[in-house]
């Protein structure tokens, strides 16, 4: 069968992205052609600027050189300008006569710079900035002459002002608004932004109009006429006032067009054979001049053309960053605000730092930042999350600290970290080749530098970093990731919300049923989805669902805790950090007899044996089992401990048990299989000496009875528990306690720790659930206690099976 | 030369896991995909010489277990953007059992 022929108008970043989501989606759907006017391979347009300042040569903005095309069996016309669009033959004709029939057009034909209608605006020397050839005539001015204006003080005259004067021109920029970036940004960041442009050697002629254009006796460009009859010198005049989309092609074939061809939802035009994406469109209204907003219609668009149906494209909130080597600014959303919102300010005039939050109500709406723009990415997300932040407002100007300290010295602002500087402390990655990665491979998302260089794919503490160096290096252009919105892995365009809700609502039990009625794209999954959807069955369809072991990690596959030489480690519990002679006296026994290496004490208040052989686990916990030890599941996304202090049993500050209530929680949750892994802390009085406010669940007793606390952290960033409630018996706790940790295993994402998904859903919610409504309560406590029935303890399982994951096979000669 | 060993049963290897075989040769990890197909390899990743016989098994791929590189099983080499690569050696299934060519 023939297949249906995709025909392409426009080869730049919009009509690429398209076509590579779409060749993800469905690989063979379509024969396709692709017409581009430039005589270029596409390439990243938005690092132009970082060429014209002579950060980055052209060929290293090339983002699908000619043999892309070839490899996908793509028909590429370059320098061939489509003139014509035959709707009733669906044909389209290029001016050399070249023409290619269609059965889907995709019209991406962007936009053109807009010309200011003066006098004198089609002199020699007078440049409206958009490709790379307007980008090589400004290089070329730039060695043959002095003086040059750039009239526009938006994003892109900024740019091409720094780039010329890093180029050793006289740049003088003429803006009409009062103050510069007034789209961007409010006054007083302009100005600030002003003042460090000055510092750099740029002149402003703000509240200026230009009138005129004249030639000097070369017939170039000599100077500018302003409104009030005064000139200056210019020898080189770029134009940065706005673009126009390019909606003639569309207007001529009779597509509805107002300023841009109008589409709908779906990025289709009003003949249904023909779709549109990128700066050409004008979408419920509003038309999009920067690249972030042309990804999402790109991602859209290719799932309407694979057939998929199912994404909807509903407007983009936009987020500015300047690309000007040494200045931060960011701004998100309505930053100006309106009569109704509250302004949140934070100004350190010395230190060149202005932040502004705008609340409208219970959310954050837009944000200002400049000169401290490392929580940009954490606003942004706020914003387009709608994410209600009345319980942050308080300490929302300063940030989510989710920069971690460790592994890059502590260091916040990438921009001011040299090249050599280390980012990723796990991964060994600098900032150099960060971005040299970005510009060579053309990355645009976290996702892209983590596949690329490992950065902040392991503990991810650098990740507020590597976000912030994106966006240092790829300005407006950079989104921030979404992880709402972000499918679990590459197998499938799911994310974990919506992988979660179908194997609830279609009652999903074992992995090839959740990946065959899902659709995922790779037959057996990768390492992440596998041991995700593993979790999602069991937890979900508890005795019912089916456990799959090659789908879990070693640890969870062996019950044990691999070590860096492929030997393991192996925890005995201990309930409540409580131990006996017989156990101790067991463990010193299997210690020297299988000739344990190391012994140590962990955190949790346990004994660790490291150096294991796997062939010998099962002989070990065979004799451990002897002495009653089961497995302190160690290893798992489970209950881990549940740590102790003394106690009112002994202690003479002790209010409350703490052991005891120790041990029973242990007991009750032993063998909860969870998103991460859980643990818990028990103290007997407000003196905490079992850290019960940097646990998963602290408990900590008064003598009125029990505080709870959940999310806390000792981890990566250390992070401290919140109060949930206080209850007055040790049954009360138990069942709270068993509530949350329920909520979590149905609600958490897979590999998400308490802290992170109470950051998602709010203490409130949380408190909604477990506190104010007993039924509720109740009824997660009863799930819980129903999955957890007939728990077995995987060691004495291993060792009474006589599994097979433990034989090794010896070969001789 | 490669000189064939018998291995074991076929349906000692569960599906998309694997089984680490000491050798004069050192550790070799042998693998089996969901389309039943073996694949010998060292067992050490290039990376940090993670036992790769203990990593996740998905299409003809392996994730180490200690650092998440992925190994190419039918090439022997790391996918991008890692570089390196293990010894493989032939394998092949007679009457139910595995064998393998050192």
């Amino acid at each position: 069968m023939k297949k249906p022929r995709l025909v392409v108008v426009g080869n730049g970043m919009a009509g690429c992205r398209t076509l590579e989501e779409l060749l993800k989606l469905a690989p063979d759907r379509y024969d396709i052609t692709v017409f581009g006017a430039e005589p270029h391979p596409n390439y990243n347009r938005i690092l132009l600027s970082s060429v014209l300042a002579g950060e980055t040569l052209f060929d290293e903005t090339i983002l699908n050189d000619p043999n892309w095309y070839e490899t996908h069996g793509i028909r590429l016309h370059l320098g061939k300008r489509v003139v014509e669009i035959d709707r009733i033959a669906q044909r389209v004709v290029a001016e050399d006569g070249t023409s290619a029939e269609y059965d889907r057009l995709l019209l991406a034909t962007g936009s053109s710079p807009a010309i200011l209608p003066v006098p004198g605006n089609d002199l020699p020397g007078v440049i409206c900035w958009r490709d790379i050839a307007d980008t090589e005539a400004m290089i070329e001015a730039s060695r043959n002459y002095r003086h040059a204006v750039v009239i526009g003080g938006g994003l892109l005259g900024l740019e091409a002002a720094n780039g010329l004067a890093l180029r050793g021109m006289t740049v003088t920029v003429v803006h009409i608004g009062a103050w510069l970036l007034e789209r961007q940004l409010d006054r007083y960041a302009g100005e600030l932004l002003q003042k460090s442009l000055e510092a750099k050697g740029l002149r402003f002629m703000l509240q200026t109009e230009t009138r005129a254009l004249h030639p000097g006796p070369d017939g170039r460009v000599h100077s500018v006429e302003f409104a009030d009859g005064s000139r200056v010198e210019a020898d080189l005049v770029v134009m940065a006032v706005g673009i126009r989309p390019n909606i003639e092609l569309a207007q001529r074939a009779g597509l509805y067009c107002r300023r841009g061809i109008v589409v709908n939802d779906t990025l289709q035009t009003y003949d249904p054979k023909i779709y549109a994406v990128g700066e050409c469109v004008e979408h419920r209204g509003v038309t999009y001049g920067l690249v972030a907003p042309l990804f999402e219609q790109a991602k859209v668009c290719a799932n309407h053309l694979a057939e998929f149906g199912i994404a909807r494209y509903t407007g983009s909130v936009t987020s500015t960053k300047l690309k000007v080597t040494g200045i931060d600014l960011f701004s998100a959303g309505n930053f100006m605000g309106s009569p109704q919102s509250d302004f949140i300010t934070f100004t350190d005039p010395s230190a060149g730092v202005y932040k502004k939050l705008v609340i409208e109500g219970d959310h954050l709406v837009g944000a200002v930042l400049y000169g401290d723009t490392v929580d940009g990415a954490w606003y942004f997300q706020l914003i387009k999350d709608r994410q209600k932040i009345t319980e942050i407002r308080h300490q929302l100007m300063f940030g989510p600290h989710h920069l971690g300290n460790t592994g890059h010295s502590g260091e916040n602002r990438a921009a001011a970290m040299p090249d050599d500087a280390e980012v990723c402390g796990c991964n060994g990655v600098t900032k150099g080749a960060i971005v040299a990665a970005i510009k060579a491979h053309g990355l645009f998302t976290l996702e892209d530098v983590r596949k690329h260089t490992k950065a902040s794919s392991s503990c991810g503490s650098c990740t507020g970093l590597v976000e912030q160096i994106l966006a240092n290096v790829l300005g407006s252009v950079y989104q921030p990731s979404n992880t709402r919105e972000k499918p679990i892995c590459d197998c499938t365009e799911l994310t974990h919300a919506e992988v979660r809700q179908a194997i609830r609502e279609q009652k999903l039990l074992s992995i090839p049923q959740v990946m065959e009625t899902l659709g995922w794209r790779t037959p057996d999954g990768c390492a992440t989805c596998r041991p995700a959807l593993n979790y999602y069955l069991i937890s979900t369809w508890p005795h019912e669902a089916q456990d799959d072991p090659q789908s879990r990690f070693i640890n969870e596959r062996a019950h044990a805790n691999i070590q860096k030489d492929g030997t393991f480690s192996v925890v005995p519990r201990m309930w409540g950090g409580l131990t006996n002679p017989t156990e101790l006296r067991a463990i010193a026994d299997v210690a020297e007899k299988f000739r344990v290496p190391t012994i140590k004490l962990t955190g949790g208040q346990r004994i660790d044996l490291l150096g294991v052989k796997k062939s010998d686990l099962p002989k070990i916990w065979a004799e451990l089992g002897k002495a009653g030890l089961v497995s302190g599941h160690a290893y798992g996304k489970s209950l881990r401990t549940v740590k102790t202090c003394v106690g009112a049993e002994h202690c003479r500050f002790g209010t409350q048990k703490s052991m005891g209530l120790g041990i029973r929680l242990e007991k009750a949750l032993f063998g909860m299989w969870s998103p991460h892994k859980v643990k818990l802390a028990v103290s007997g009085c407000p003196r905490n000496c079992a850290e019960s406010g940097i646990k998963d669940v602290g408990i900590i007793g008064v003598d009125s009875g029990f505080e709870i606390y959940i999310g806390g952290n000792g981890g990566i960033k250390t992070e401290v528990a919140q109060f949930l409630c206080k209850v007055n018996s040790e049954e009360e706790v138990i069942e709270y306690v068993g509530a949350f940790l329920q909520l979590y295993r149905e609600e958490g994402f897979y590999l998400e720790r308490t802290c992170h998904y109470l950051a998602r859903v709010g203490l409130d919610y949380v408190k909604a659930q477990i506190v104010d409504n007993p039924e509720k309560r109740q009824a997660l406590y009863e799930r819980l206690l129903y999955s957890l029935q007939g728990v077995e303890d995987p060691w004495q399982k291993a060792v009474a099976t006589q599994d097979r994951e433990y034989a090794i096979m010896e070969m001789t000669e | 030369m490669n000189l064939w060993k018998k291995v074991c049963p076929l349906e000692q290897i569960p599906r998309l896991g694997a089984m680490r075989i000491e050798t004069p040769k050192g550790a070799i990890a042998l693998f089996r995909t969901r389309d039943d197909q073996l694949f010998a390899v060292t067992d050490r990743c290039p990376h940090k010489g993670g036992p790769l016989s203990q990593g996740i098994v998905a299409g003809h791929e392996v994730t180490c277990p200690l650092h998440g590189w992925r190994i190419d099983l039918t090439t022997g080499e790391a996918v991008s953007p890692d570089k390196g690569c293990v010894t493989r050696y032939p394998t092949k299934v007679e009457e139910e059992w595995v064998w393998i060519a050192l």
